[in-house]
């Protein structure tokens, strides 16, 4: 494991000197700014959303909020940036044969590689929540906030919930990178395994909205990013986050397990 | 059974679709040497060297390093082994320092105190703290050696190390091989400049299209690029041709204008020019003709296909 630790501390110091891993997290700090922006520049808003008829009365409701509109393009993206290129960019940058040919074993190169691309998917949400909580705060208050079977909950209540909120939507994002970097492993391509990913993420989408049986509803991972709204039920709805839970963990390990196969077997060829 | 050397391969294949790209290599290197594997480009040095750091499986054969598989024992087969393959790349958002640092942390820490002492020996120490992908070509090359020695190696493959170095870049690198043999380290050094060869491997093996023409050590392929061709200068060429046609020695006798050329051993000359001068002909020239290492080179990598010889 202390191989796997090694390469996981360089990636993340890898990961902080490049620029792209700040577009992610720069679009995550500005999206709660931008949106408490545009409602303070109108009078409507998105009041129909999950957790929607909280805005202007608790700024404990705008993170939760914004995650609902990017659970469906713009988390997906901002976990693809850097899961898909993590592996696909040491082949492009030949940078692969240098780090394979020392005391490191390759499984635990990738599982370096895989903790740092999960730490940057966790990063980006708590980011989006920190950002969201201050922007929301600022502009609407520290208030309670009344939750989605109509019970008012408290202020520090709502903000621990929320937190917890963030870790459940973490879930499927986590799922969604792991298959970023099975096609970054399997491509060795990082544009490709980039919009490979969000194909795969708009086609689950898609998937969902046309076929009208509980199984797709339930058990795809577009539906798992709901997986939180358990939390602001009275009382909480632990089944969907357990549902949450479990369904990622398969949508994760299967790309996972082949991107091992393939990253530990694969010649190491210029082609 | 293959043995402990630094280096050892037998029938090593490798293919990728229709081309062989290596086509039954043996190469054995022996401590302290200064091993050339020499070839025109595309002749398999890389994938040959691929192989041996355990980048890629060969189809058929196979190689220790120190005893042990690369493709079976890794990271364990490496251990004591470093090098690069092609040009050394290194991630250039990422200082020199910085990229030596990720090196050797991937090495568990080998060689993390030796930094600045590796950063010195290769000139770099001025650009340590510069993004890579600020350097220079030959700056790279010289971060390879230094990444290599990270690992404090007992042996060193090392792949085209002067390609695209300027004159001074390439002194420079050959220096530093050569020191780096004089404290001990086996290199198995590729490249397709003889002479580079020439000035540094005291073993070389010579690769074409594949497979290996020649290994050995370079003094006998040095002997083995002498030969055994001679012209002569006679008062009288057509006496002298049929002289030489007659003693049995003498063979491919050729005549241009006046100047025979024959082939014949170091010994036998001394009796073909007995019979020359009993044949009352006065000699004004015999010479052996010394075929030079590079035509010997070329013609082993370019001539028709040969036997592996010594």
């Amino acid at each position: 494991m202390t191989g796997a630790l090694v390469a996981y501390r360089w990636e993340l110091r890898k990961l902080v000197a490049q620029k792209r891993t700040y577009i992610g997290l720069g679009a995550a700090a500005l999206l709660p700014v931008v949106f408490v922006t545009v409602m303070a520049l109108q009078k409507g808003g998105p009041y129909d959303a999950p957790l929607g008829h909280n805005l202007r009365r608790t700024g404990l409701a705008l993170a939760l909020v914004v995650l609902n509109f990017v659970s469906r393009f713009g988390a997906q993206l901002a976990a693809a940036l850097v899961a898909g290129d993590i592996v696909a960019s040491e082949h492009t940058g030949k940078t692969l044969k240098m780090i394979l040919t020392r005391s490191l074993r390759r499984g635990q190169i990738l599982t370096g590689k895989t903790l740092a691309s999960f730490t940057y998917v966790v990063a980006t949400i708590l980011v989006l929540g920190a950002a969201g909580l201050i922007a929301g705060s600022a502009a609407w208050g520290f208030n309670p906030l009344t939750n989605l079977s109509g019970v008012r909950v408290s202020a520090l209540h709502t903000l621990w919930l929320s937190v917890v909120a963030l870790g459940v939507f973490a879930l499927p994002l986590i799922a969604v990178a792991a298959f970023a970097i099975f096609l970054s492993t399997w491509t060795r391509n990082s544009a490709a395994a980039i919009v490979g990913t969000l194909v795969y993420a708009l086609s689950m989408e898609a998937i969902a909205g046309l076929v009208h049986h509980p199984w797709a509803q339930r058990y795809l991972l577009s539906d798992q990013f709901d997986g939180w709204h358990g939390l602001f039920m009275s009382p909480i709805d632990w089944s969907l986050i357990a549902r949450a839970a479990w369904v990622s963990a398969i949508f994760a390990a299967v790309p996972l397990a082949l991107a091992y196969g393939i990253f530990k077997s694969r010649d190491v060829a210029d082609d | 059974m293959l043995s402990d050397r630094p280096v050892e391969a037998r029938g090593l294949v490798k293919r990728y679709g229709a081309i062989t790209a290596v086509d039954k290599v043996d190469l054995t290197v022996e401590p302290g040497d200064v091993y050339g594997f020499l070839g025109p480009n595309g002749a398999g040095k890389t994938t040959t060297l691929r192989i041996l750091l355990g980048l890629i499986r060969p189809d058929d054969g196979e190689a220790r390093l120190f005893g042990r598989d690369p493709q079976h024992e890794l990271p364990e087969a490496l251990e004591g082994v470093a090098g690069f393959v092609e040009t050394p790349y290194f991630y250039p958002y990422l200082s020199g320092r910085k990229n030596l640092q990720l090196l050797a942390a991937f090495d568990l820490d080998g060689g993390s105190a030796r930094i600045d002492q590796l950063l010195q020996l290769v000139d770099l120490t001025a650009r340590a703290d510069d993004r890579v992908g600020g350097y220079s070509q030959g700056m790279r090359q010289r971060l390879g050696v230094a990444s290599s020695l990270v690992r404090n190696p007992r042996l060193l493959l090392l792949d085209e190390p002067t390609n695209g170095l300027d004159p001074g870049g390439m002194r420079d690198m050959r220096t530093l091989v050569s020191r780096l043999s004089g404290e001990g380290i086996t290199v198995l050094l590729s490249s397709h400049l003889l002479a580079e060869v020439e000035e540094l491997c005291n073993r070389v093996a010579i690769v074409r299209t594949g497979r290996i023409v020649y290994e050995g050590m370079l003094a006998d392929l040095r002997a083995s690029a002498g030969t055994s061709r001679y012209r002569l200068r006679t008062t009288d060429a057509q006496v002298a041709g049929l002289t030489l046609l007659e003693h049995s020695a003498a063979r491919d006798v050729s005549l241009d204008g006046d100047e025979l050329t024959f082939s014949a051993g170091e010994d036998e000359v001394a009796a073909i020019s007995r019979a020359l001068v009993a044949a009352g002909l006065g000699i004004t020239a015999l010479v052996p003709e010394q075929q030079s290492l590079e035509s010997f080179f070329f013609e082993l990598t370019e001539g028709e296909p040969a036997e592996a010889a010594a």
